[in-house]
């Protein structure tokens, strides 16, 4: 598995897709990471079904609890990210709350992510605070990164803390929203990735929440090293299935 | 109200809101500047004298406290000790929820909001959310679980006619929690508005905000034990826990007082051991919810449990922080009673004092026959609602 910086280095615009684990069905994880990767998506954020997923809107809550029904856990998910370890190229990360982490043992769990190649994650109800004083040794110990997210209403100096923690990506969510499609980018969005990108900071940016399609992706290419598909590419998946997920992205980087 | 704020005791939370490692503000980055902004005034609002003055004088005109602290004669002498009730049932709405929605709706005032939004169970903090927002004409918007919504009409009907909006949460269990997550995603998606919770749960600052704006309940027992006993302190006290506020505000002035026996009462529904309880600290362990890290109920993999309880109020499948470490220290006694237990308790202390409580408060009164009692014990129990919400669920089950 190639690493997220070397991706970076590598490519001006990045795509990065999420998806629920074990949905729409248990084994189809592996499968979706095999057709994201063939069809040339640079790095994969494997979504860790919760069931209280507070940031997560309708698309990713429902994938999630049709995720559990069919047995996803941390164990199971953990099991299929190693059978595809020394064939998988496509850097991974992981992308769950706090409370699955602690509940299934810190260490255990960066043990685990080692053991499967993952070296990013992303826990969105962990903030900076509670990062640096509980979090940053231990994941510094298992040379795993965390992913902060910054919004529109992060200060200027909170951004620059964030920037100076920050060793794979800054995920800039889009709007004061939780995920899903919202259509368009507006122009207050844009004058928000405008300041961002005028700040000139040293870690890549990542836009996420809210894009969709080929147009929002493209917008998003214009302020940011690249952006994140999910509730868009969850829905296309339920509807579509696995086997067309090529058309998915296609649709985006053609 | 604030008596305590010189004094650093191991039941404070410290400057990150823990009491001891439970605690935090565990927040997407989003609800950050709102959680900061309340972080950074609410002891500064609280502290001031015309905070003060304004929640003094609501709580005394328009809530009617202090609430009477009724010595219940009757049902001391069948239980053979000195029972004190602490009569939150007859505030304004119904329950102690109005003593916190006062406070926190000042509190929202002084950060100059405009809209209010809260989550509810029971459907008790809805209405004393929405009561308060109709007194200071604020818009307000409750979010409810699907099947609290059917199990507590009334309430819903309060909370229409006082002019709240509320939305029906239809993910999960459709109970309180799920209440509670889509409160906070509507928080996210206008952070414009006031997120006025109802519990000694939630990120910091909210568990120590709520806690003392219940402290109230123990500040009144104090003065009126002095003056009905001669000793501010009982031996014991008794209150319910779901999240916890009655229990921290009738616990709060006696956190120091170590000889005052503190009882934790929480919904064991059908039985502990039965998969359908909510008996948080029996069941749960440590973890994170709705952004504090506290106890609560889950599965192997940290998926969170469907509580269960007959008490809208009780099935929540965590507690508060404080509880969770006065539950560690073991600074608190936690019990449980069952649906049925509850019941009991309810129909006796409506045949023998006059008086029907809310099913919350049934839990707490419900263990007065599993303790050993002495004569001149003296115990309050914190009669934290009134049992008008409830009288569907007591006539089905009187018939039977």
């Amino acid at each position: 598995m190639k690493s997220i910086n070397n991706i970076f280095k590598e490519k001006q615009h990045v795509l990065s897709i999420f998806f629920t684990a074990g949905f729409p069905n248990l084994e189809d994880t592996t499968k979706i990471i095999a057709e994201l990767s063939t069809n040339n998506v640079d790095f994969i954020e494997v979504g860790l079904p919760y069931s209280d997923p507070l940031a997560d809107g309708p698309t990713i809550q429902d994938s999630s609890q049709v995720a559990l029904q069919n047995g996803m856990n941390l164990d199971v998910v953990f099991e299929q990210l190693k059978t595809i370890k020394d064939t998988n190229t496509t850097p991974l990360l992981l992308m769950g709350y706090l409370n699955q982490v602690i509940k299934y043992g810190e260490d255990k769990f960066c043990q685990q992510c080692k053991d499967c190649g993952v070296e990013t994650v992303i826990i969105p109800d962990l903030p900076m605070l509670e990062y640096k004083n509980h979090y940053q040794q231990l994941f510094d110990r298992y040379g795993i990164t965390n992913v902060f997210l910054i919004t529109p209403h992060t200060s200027e100096a909170r951004i620059r803390k964030i920037d100076a923690l920050t060793k794979a990506f800054i995920y800039v969510v889009a709007s004061a929203s939780i995920t899903g499609a919202k259509g368009e980018v507006s122009q207050q969005q844009i004058n928000y990735f405008e300041r961002i990108k005028a700040m000139n900071l040293q870690s890549n940016l990542i836009i996420g929440f809210g894009i969709s399609d080929k147009e929002t992706f493209a917008t998003a290419c214009q302020f940011a090293n690249g952006a994140i598909i999910g509730s868009a590419f969850i829905k296309h998946l339920d509807t579509n299935g696995v086997a067309r997920i090529g058309e998915f992205v296609q649709g985006i980087l053609e | 109200m604030t008596e305590n704020k010189n004094m650093k005791s191991k039941y404070q939370p410290n400057k990150n809101g823990y009491y001891g490692q439970f605690g935090g503000a565990f927040i997407p980055e989003l609800l950050y500047p709102n959680v900061k902004e309340l972080e950074e005034n609410y002891l500064q609002i609280l502290e001031s004298e015309a905070f003060k003055k304004e929640y003094k004088d609501l709580l005394q005109h328009y809530v009617g406290r202090p609430s009477p602290l009724y010595l219940a004669k009757r049902l001391s002498k069948k239980y053979g000790a000195t029972i004190y009730l602490k009569r939150e049932d007859l505030n304004h709405t119904g329950a102690h929820k109005i003593n916190n929605t006062i406070g926190q709706i000042l509190v929202a005032k002084h950060l100059g909001k405009t809209k209010i939004i809260a989550e509810t169970g029971a459907g008790q903090h809805g209405v004393a959310t929405a009561t308060v927002c109709a007194l200071m004409n604020l818009e307000c918007v409750v979010f409810m679980g699907e099947i609290d919504i059917e199990r507590q009409a009334p309430n819903v009907a309060r909370m229409k006619m006082l002019g709240a909006t509320v939305i029906a949460a239809t993910s999960g269990s459709k109970t309180l929690k799920d209440a509670t997550n889509e409160a906070i995603r509507y928080w996210i998606q206008h952070p414009e508005t006031y997120y006025l919770i109802g519990s000694v749960v939630g990120p910091h600052p909210y568990p120590d905000m709520v806690a003392r704006l219940q402290a109230v309940i123990s500040e009144e027992m104090k003065v009126q034990l002095k003056a009905q006993k001669g000793k501010e302190n009982p031996d014991t006290i008794i209150a319910c826990v779901g999240g916890g506020s009655n229990a921290a505000g009738a616990f709060y002035h006696y956190l120091e007082d170590e000889e005052v026996a503190l009882i934790a009462v929480e919904a064991a529904g059908l039985g502990v051991d039965t998969g359908k309880s909510a008996a948080t600290s029996q069941l749960g362990d440590v973890g994170v919810i709705h952004g504090s890290k506290t106890m609560l109920m889950q599965d192997a993999y940290g998926q969170i449990t469907e509580p269960y309880s007959i008490s809208a109020g009780l099935d929540y499948p965590g507690v508060g922080p404080l509880h969770a470490f006065l539950h560690e220290t073991k600074r608190a006694k936690f019990m449980n009673a069952t649906d049925k237990e509850a019941l009991d308790a309810a129909y006796e202390l409506t045949k023998i004092e006059g008086i029907i409580p809310a099913l919350e408060s049934a839990h707490a009164l419900a263990v007065l026959p599993k303790l050993a009692l002495k004569k001149d014990q003296v115990i309050v129990v914190n009669l934290s609602g009134r049992g008008d919400k409830d009288m569907e669920t007591y006539i089905k089950h009187i018939e039977k």
